[in-house]
């Protein structure tokens, strides 16, 4: 019941910080244009699932923390998963009843355009090299790894009972 | 019906807060702070991430054979003798050096304070060329401290977090240092171009005298990095009519993306003195 008082945030962290791990675990050169965003598709899944708990200030906080892990400029995805949490969170009743196809259509619009804002910032820096048609890599393997994150998620969730 | 928080108000109070931290971040240096507290949580990730390399390193240490271990530590003893000799002709050169700067009355350079780090994180945004080390703040890690590995220069720490650090590469697109060509001493501007083997010197004339495989070492301008390290040997030179400058590449000499250990080199560089020191 959504009622129900709050419990698992130690686990939603948890979670967040193996998302933050994959997100700078070495891989060959070549991988890492097809690295997704990790963090972003954890946390979209915790906002779908309990939209009334975790939104957009949950978002603003994970942005941040990917900054200072990555070394971005602070606020630089923080802007960015912010909205995206806003988005989801406007988003969450549709998103419950589409089908797996539509999910990960809407997953690749989001994490395309939250990669997008960040990618203005660092270009505004003076920090990016290679155009921006290049976020559309980890755009799609985000969306075609949203289906197995939602599963392993769901699993979690039910196995330690997150509400 | 009561809503719980408008979403709204909370996504106006974060974007007011990231263009404010975006700001302070880019132009002050007051969001240091912050930065350095998160890096207290953000440090274990990338220490973590590590641990595959690290016990992958453990475990091939632990099952060498014995055979290898004696080969290798001959040819280790072979290059430590190699390099002795080297020492103690550079112990006579460093003393002349500083008697002919002491007649010139320009300020000694003295040896450096190293620090030996090693290597926890690649950035993974191919735009960017930093990595992480293992060595923060609390390691008298700064901002601005010169990396060399064996071989040259690296880069410099550009946020130096409470347990590890970043390290901006000398490849970097944003990057670029003063250097001088070894043979000739002819000074000129080197930059990164974003890959890990490419460099370019900049606003190089074509009558200017740098040939294939010169060293350029760095000069010190700038007060960055220490003089007279390695930092890159050129690969070409491009003379085209019609442009007003010179195409030279460069080859870092140090091994960017292979290094696994790395020295940070606090420069002890008197400032230079206006006025002579007569009291040696």
């Amino acid at each position: 019941m959504i009622s129900d008082r709050p419990a698992g945030t130690g686990v939603i962290i948890v979670t967040l910080l193996l998302a933050a791990l994959l997100e700078v675990i070495p891989l060959p050169a070549s991988i890492d244009w097809v690295r997704p965003e990790w963090m972003l598709l954890v946390l979209v899944y915790w906002v779908l699932s309990l939209p009334h708990r975790i939104g957009v200030l949950w978002g603003f906080f994970v942005g941040l923390y990917h900054d200072v892990l990555v070394g971005t400029t602070l606020g630089q995805w923080g802007l960015a998963t912010a909205l995206g949490a806003f988005v989801m969170l406007a988003a969450y009743k549709r998103m419950r009843v589409f089908t797996a196809l539509q999910q990960c259509a809407v997953v690749f619009l989001l994490v395309g355009t939250v990669s997008l804002l960040a990618f203005l910032v660092q270009e505004s820096v003076g920090r990016t090299l290679y155009p921006p048609y290049t976020i559309l890599y980890s755009s799609v393997t985000s969306a075609l790894l949203w289906r197995p994150v939602c599963a392993a998620l769901r699993w979690v969730q039910l196995r330690f009972l997150v509400r | 019906m009561v809503a719980p928080a408008k979403p709204s108000y909370r996504l106006i109070i974060a974007l007011v807060l990231a263009v404010i931290m975006m700001v302070l971040d880019q132009r002050t240096p007051w969001a240091a702070p912050l930065r350095h507290a998160l890096g207290y949580l953000t440090a274990p990730i990338h220490y973590l991430a590590h641990l595959p390399v690290d016990s992958g390193e453990w475990l091939s240490e632990q099952t060498q054979s014995r055979g290898t271990l004696l080969d290798e530590n001959r040819r280790l003893q072979r290059q430590a003798l190699i390099l002795e000799q080297k020492v103690q002709r550079l112990a006579v050169l460093e003393a002349e050096n500083v008697r002919l700067r002491e007649l010139l009355n320009s300020s000694a350079d003295l040896d450096a304070n190293v620090l030996v780090a090693e290597i926890i994180g690649v950035d993974p945004d191919p735009n960017r060329q930093e990595i992480v080390i293992n060595k923060g703040a609390g390691d008298n890690v700064s901002r601005g401290q010169a990396v060399l590995d064996s071989q040259g220069l690296i880069g410099q720490v550009v946020d130096a977090g409470p347990l590890s650090s970043r390290v901006l590469l000398i490849t970097d697109a944003s990057h670029a240092m003063s250097v001088q060509v070894n043979r000739n001493g002819v000074r000129a501007v080197l930059a990164g171009v974003g890959q890990s083997s490419g460099l370019k010197l900049l606003y190089v004339p074509d009558t200017a005298d740098i040939q294939e495989g010169d060293l350029l070492v760095s000069t010190g301008l700038g007060q960055l990095y220490p003089r007279g390290y390695p930092v890159a040997s050129v690969t070409s030179v491009n003379h085209q009519a019609g442009t007003p400058f010179a195409h030279i590449a460069a080859r870092p000499t140090a091994q960017l993306d292979r290094a696994s250990h790395v020295l940070l080199v606090q420069p002890t560089q008197t400032p230079v003195r206006a006025e002579a020191d007569n009291d040696q």
